[in-house]
């Protein structure tokens, strides 16, 4: 096959490997054969899944107590080196807290360049092509590298959808960890899980957004509580985050968490285009805003012209007393 | 203590954005700004700095065409001094060039106001957004880089910070010199007054070319960057649907919306 091997990089979640990352293993069978999922942390134990997903071989690293970045991307750096010829043609990363870390770094080990903010992957004339989404998601911009390098391509979550069913356990392989000198030196001593009740916000069925309509940071909390009635997420405009309302983790959007969830709320949000490539994917998308003339309208499957201070208490009342 | 902190001068991000024709790359002109995804990053790096009891802060940015005005936002805001790397041959660099091309500049802020402890970034500009950057220059520069940063405590030769995850917070350790990437919301940027601001003009801003860093042409812009924009092409459009105005009941319209949906 003219495109050659390709290696996914699956992140650890909760003692299995991320939907985003068999989501890459999703989209590598659409382009070739020869696939390897690079996994560490708790995600080396997935070889079954990792198989189920498509890889025909599992290349863990072991950690341990540091950050993933550098020492994953050493380990893979190391191992397509020695590789040569028979090494992947072309790496997948997440576009995830720690898969920009890794691609960061692989890129400098490498020489090569990234292309990220990937949603889309495609095969022409035995070279790959990569989709991005600009303006909001109005314009499509296909890109492919011009050199020979290793090609590294940062997909945003969502991109494939992620299925089973491709084959057996992969061939697990522990890849060594070079020397990674200073920038080896960080160390996780401890982690924080905040209270979180409900599905993840890029796995939810229901989002359910607040922006700078909302009027003050306090009112964040009827985007909790609506969220919580509907099985959903809350999410945030990156207004709010900038503001300090929320913190990172919630904002949707071209800088945040892109999500395409069912039914998408959209309360107190304009609609930069900041925002709109973040959600426009949403199957259905709902939206209520003072301003009659607000961008988000011109998504919506429903609109509400109104005041989410007087809208959405009332919907909560509703909701509860159903 | 010396920090080193990168601003990107971008075109105002409320003006529409366009591809230029010919290079199908994002066309930057107008007035341009300050990325308000760096004043974080600046207001840290003077927090740190007022917070370790002295030092100075370093302004980083690149351009291919002598702009300054963004940078004299971070100088308004409080940072010393600036170096600004500009050259024609900047024009279509990618993440990688542009870490090669701060990395040097870095390395000369260290040769003046001393060694540089902290290099702070943004996590990601608001108009090109590929978010690699940070990570390349700290690669580039041999340190270690905690992204994605709420927290930085400094303490001599080590700094303890908490990192945004998707569950909560990591706390980290790393020993200095290092990287990190600010996210926003995190601090509260500091508005210049007037003084500060006729004062950042008087702050020595040193525009320098890339021979001067010993840089090749060759390594930057569109040579530099290995890539090539293939096609650009309208994005399927979304239909939007009913719009209601509120007279007391359109919470109503939404209940049954979502019953239609099957959510409730």
């Amino acid at each position: 096959m003219a495109v050659g091997t390709i290696w996914a990089v699956v992140e650890p979640s909760s003692g299995g490997a991320a939907t985003n990352g068999l989501e890459l293993l999703r989209g590598a069978r659409e382009l070739t054969s020869t696939i390897g999922a690079v996994t560490f942390g708790d995600a080396s134990g997935a070889a079954e899944t990792l198989g189920d997903h498509g890889a025909s071989t599992v290349l863990t690293v072991d950690t341990g107590n540091a950050m993933a970045g550098v020492p994953v991307a050493a380990a893979i750096a190391a191992a397509v080196e020695a590789r040569g010829a028979d090494g992947p043609t072309a790496i997948l990363l997440p576009q995830t807290y720690e898969g920009r870390d890794i691609a960061g770094r692989l890129s400098v080990a490498l020489d090569a360049p990234v292309l990220a903010n990937v949603v889309g992957l495609e095969e022409r004339d035995g070279r790959l092509v990569a989709e991005h989404a600009v303006f909001g998601g109005s314009t499509i911009v296909k890109a492919a590298f011009t050199t020979d390098r290793v090609q590294l391509f940062v997909v945003r979550p969502k991109t494939f959808v992620a299925e089973g069913g491709a084959g057996g356990a992969g061939a697990v392989e522990a890849l060594p960890i070079p020397d990674t000198g200073r920038p080896g030196a960080t160390t996780v001593v401890a982690r924080h899980a905040e209270e979180r009740i409900g599905p993840k916000l890029d796995e939810a069925p229901v989002v359910v957004s607040g922006g700078r309509g909302l009027g003050d940071k306090e009112r964040f909390a009827m985007i909790e509580e609506l969220a919580r009635l509907l099985k959903g997420a809350p999410g945030a405009s990156r207004a709010i985050v900038d503001a300090g309302w929320v913190p990172y983790s919630y904002q949707v959007g071209q800088t945040g968490k892109t999500v395409k969830p069912n039914v998408y709320l959209a309360v107190g949000i304009s609609g930069a285009t900041q925002h709109m490539v973040g959600m426009k994917g949403a199957k259905k998308i709902i939206a209520i805003n003072k301003d009659r003339e607000a961008p988000i309208f011109g998504i919506a499957d429903l609109g509400v012209v109104g005041d989410v201070n007087k809208v959405v208490p009332k919907l909560i009342d509703a909701l509860k007393s159903r | 203590m010396h920090v080193a902190v990168c601003v990107k001068q971008i075109p105002d991000p409320a003006a529409p954005g366009r591809l230029d024709p010919e290079t199908k790359t994002l066309v930057r002109e107008g007035k341009f700004v300050m990325d308000d995804s760096d004043s974080y990053g600046v207001e840290m790096a003077l927090q740190l700095v007022q917070a370790a009891g002295g030092g100075a802060v370093t302004a980083i940015s690149m351009a291919p065409n002598n702009e300054i005005k963004g940078v004299k936002d971070a100088l308004a805001m409080g940072a010393d001094s600036a170096i600004v790397v500009s050259d024609p041959a900047l024009k279509g660099s990618d993440a990688l060039s542009t870490a090669r091309v701060l990395a040097a500049a870095v390395t000369r802020a260290g040769d003046g106001a001393g060694p540089v402890d902290l290099v702070v970034t943004a996590t990601e500009s608001t108009d090109g957004y590929t978010g690699t950057t940070p990570v390349q220059l700290a690669a580039l520069l041999d340190l270690p880089a905690v992204t994605f940063v709420k927290k930085v405590v400094c303490d001599g030769s080590k700094v303890t910070v908490e990192r945004q995850t998707d569950e909560g917070y990591d706390e980290v350790e790393s020993t200095l010199p290092a990287l990190v990437t600010v996210t926003a919301g995190v601090v509260e940027p500091r508005y210049p007054s007037f003084k500060a601001i006729m004062a950042a003009k008087n702050k020595p801003c040193h525009v320098v070319g890339l021979a001067d860093l010993g840089l090749d042409a060759s390594q930057v812009g569109f040579a530099g960057a290995r890539q090539e924009i293939t096609e650009v092409l309208a994005a399927e459009e979304r239909k939007g649907g009913d719009i209601v105005e509120d007279d007391g009941d359109a919470h109503l319209r939404i209940v049954s919306y979502l019953e239609s949906l099957k959510v409730i």
